[in-house]
């Protein structure tokens, strides 16, 4: 018999902590697929961030740095400075990234550092238990917006792959969705364009994946899918914004 | 380097520090610009991608503690610098490097503060930067030049310290060390046994262990365990990397304490009392942590008095009175930081003679 779907080699053979209908584990699977697909587990290092993507290091079999919250932009700058012959790469939720990390992500980005960002948006803090994020949709209620995110008081969604797009220093920058078939086989194909970007060292890459929090958002697996199609989409198209180098 | 070793140069403090860091090997420099320390990236910007090292000016110094961290993650030597504002935002990433047990140079210049304070020479970041600084508890390595030749030779040492014992170094000077100039024998880098850097990043071939840089401890007892670690290292900095200078001492009625440029002032004051024949020394820590507590007990054995002099309203003194024997007495004078408040000799002399012992 042939096998024909096993566990990528660059994810380790264990359980994880995150929740029933959850999209980091998609994330995760694809980003070690592609590792495993160009051939360079061996030189990856990832940099993990703060939130439920802290765990990188238990789920990837690579060496892994763990940033201080929103600070993984500017670590990986550092570490590919310093080893100029390794890929790295971020992975990296809303808050995080276009929070407490939007100085970082930005200037990292505007200079062009040859790293991968991946960056998984839920629009919530998954990890702290569902307040509002960067990325939280007008009128959605979380735990420190419980009568729905008032754009008049607390702005609107950042749309960070359309905003780092508009930087000079981005190679490349895309938005996929994980929540049917289809949407996965684009985002596995636009993850593995982004990680080409560094290996051809042509610049920085960046992917943002729409992901489900069901937990947070108080619903069914089935019903967070849905909620991607219906309500995250529409506000955050899936795109790619730039691929300046057509790979 | 090595040619032109023993060639004495005639530069700036920061440029010392910046020549310094490039003779211990330093390959990346991350900084933000900010009084009084500009030079050293200045200096860096020019001299490290010459030398196939890598400068970069940080979006801030939460950036560049932050680019410090994933570089030393990988196992280089790497460096940055500020002054109080900037030392103050850096304070996460080195919580977050302690907590990860990253070697690593902080250079402080320090200012007058709290807030923008001014661009005088200060000590009033004594405790911030002996205490830790950051959340968590934690201590990391802090040497005090008083000179340019010890602005050179403390960097290298940093280095070393920091590398040896997987916590990060800080090289804690005030604005006059690090903008006057002065002559400088730039030593050669000194022959150091080092520990292999194993826990580094660096990808890795199927089969090799997995490294991982990281201060996340969740297990039951894990962060605990850490703690006590740390403890029996910072207590193994005491017995083996104290560093002082002391000057007459042996027949001191009154000791003199002080730390950088204040030091160097009181040098001058002690010398005056001498003159005026009053037996007064010098202590002086160059290590501030690990504080010479013992060098101090055992002054305090003969000695029972001593003046605490600091750019600041007292800091140090609090260490003083930990480390010395309980029927001794340190007096305290101290001008907070600021424009005009460097003291003169004269003062300090002023001071040595008010506080003398009568019965001496």
């Amino acid at each position: 018999m042939k096998q024909i779907f096993t566990r990528p080699e660059s994810l380790k053979d264990v359980a994880t902590h995150f929740c029933p209908g959850c999209h980091h584990g998609s994330v995760h699977r694809l980003v070690a697929e592609i590792l495993d697909d160009l051939g360079i587990r061996s030189q990856t290092i990832g940099v993990a961030s703060v939130g439920c993507s802290v765990f990188l290091y238990g789920y990837f079999d690579v060496d892994v740095i763990e940033a201080p919250h929103g600070r993984a932009p500017a670590v990986a700058t550092g570490a590919k400075r310093a080893r100029p012959d390794r890929i790295i790469f971020t992975y990296q939720g809303d808050g995080d990234l276009a929070a407490i990390g939007m100085s970082e992500i930005i200037h990292a980005a505007n200079r062009g550092e040859d790293i991968t960002v991946i960056f998984v948006n839920n629009t919530t803090y998954g990890m702290t238990g569902g307040q509002m994020a960067p990325t939280t949709l007008p009128g959605q209620k979380t735990s420190t917006s419980p009568y729905g995110r008032d754009t008049a008081k607390d702005g609107s969604p950042f749309k960070m792959a359309e905003l780092l797009a508009t930087l000079d220093g981005v190679a490349f920058s895309a938005r996929v969705a994980l929540n049917n078939p289809k949407n996965v086989l684009n985002a596995r194909k636009q993850i593995k364009t982004a990680f080409r970007y560094q290996v051809e060292k042509k610049g920085f890459s960046f992917v943002e994946a729409l992901a489900s929090c069901p937990t947070n958002w108080g619903m069914s697996a089935l019903d967070a899918n849905q909620r991607v199609t219906d309500e995250m989409i529409p506000c955050f198209p899936l795109a790619v914004y730039k691929n300046s180098a057509n790979l | 380097m090595q040619a032109a070793a023993l060639e004495k140069i005639f530069v700036k403090g920061n440029e010392a520090v910046a020549m310094a860091a490039l003779e211990a090997g330093c390959r990346c420099y991350f900084g933000y610009p900010i009084t009084p320390q500009s030079d050293i990236p200045e200096y860096l910007s020019r001299e490290l991608p010459r030398r196939g090292g890598e400068f970069i000016q940080a979006e801030s110094e939460i950036g560049a503690i932050n680019m410090l961290l994933g570089a030393s993650a990988t196992g280089v030597r790497a460096m940055t610098s500020s002054s109080g504002p900037g030392i103050s935002l850096k304070q996460e990433g080195i919580s977050y490097m302690a907590g990860s047990e990253l070697p690593g140079v902080i250079v402080d210049i320090m200012r007058a503060g709290p807030g923008l304070g001014g661009i005088d020479a200060s000590q009033a970041d004594y405790w911030q930067a002996t205490r830790g600084g950051g959340h968590g508890g934690y201590r990391i390595i802090v040497l005090a030049p008083a000179s340019v030749q010890e602005m050179y030779d403390l960097t290298m040492m940093a280095f070393d310290l920091s590398d040896i014992y997987r916590i990060p170094a800080m090289v804690l000077a005030d604005s006059v060390i690090g903008q006057m100039k002065e002559s400088v024998i730039p030593n050669p880098r000194p022959v150091t046994v080092l520990p292999p850097k194993e826990w580094v990043v660096r990808g890795r071939e199927a089969g090799e262990a997995q490294n991982v840089v990281k201060s996340l401890y969740l297990g039951d007892g894990e962060m605990e365990k850490f703690h006590w670690k740390m403890a029996a290292r910072y207590e193994e900095l005491a017995e083996k990397e104290c560093r002082w200078e002391e000057v007459q001492t042996a027949d001191a009625e009154l000791i003199v304490t002080a730390f950088g440029s204040v030091a160097r002032i009181a040098k001058t004051a002690i010398a005056m009392a001498r003159e005026a024949g009053m037996k007064v020394g010098l202590m002086r820590p160059i290590t501030l942590f690990p504080f010479p507590k013992k060098a101090y007990a055992a002054l305090s054995e003969r000695c029972k008095l001593f003046l605490d002099i600091e750019l600041s309203t007292g800091q140090m003194i609090d260490d003083v009175r930990l480390a010395i024997a309980r029927d001794a007495e340190v007096a305290f004078y101290g001008r907070p930081p600021g424009a005009g408040s460097l003291p003169t000799p004269e003062e300090l002399f002023e001071q040595i003679r008010k506080n003398y012992p009568t019965h001496a």
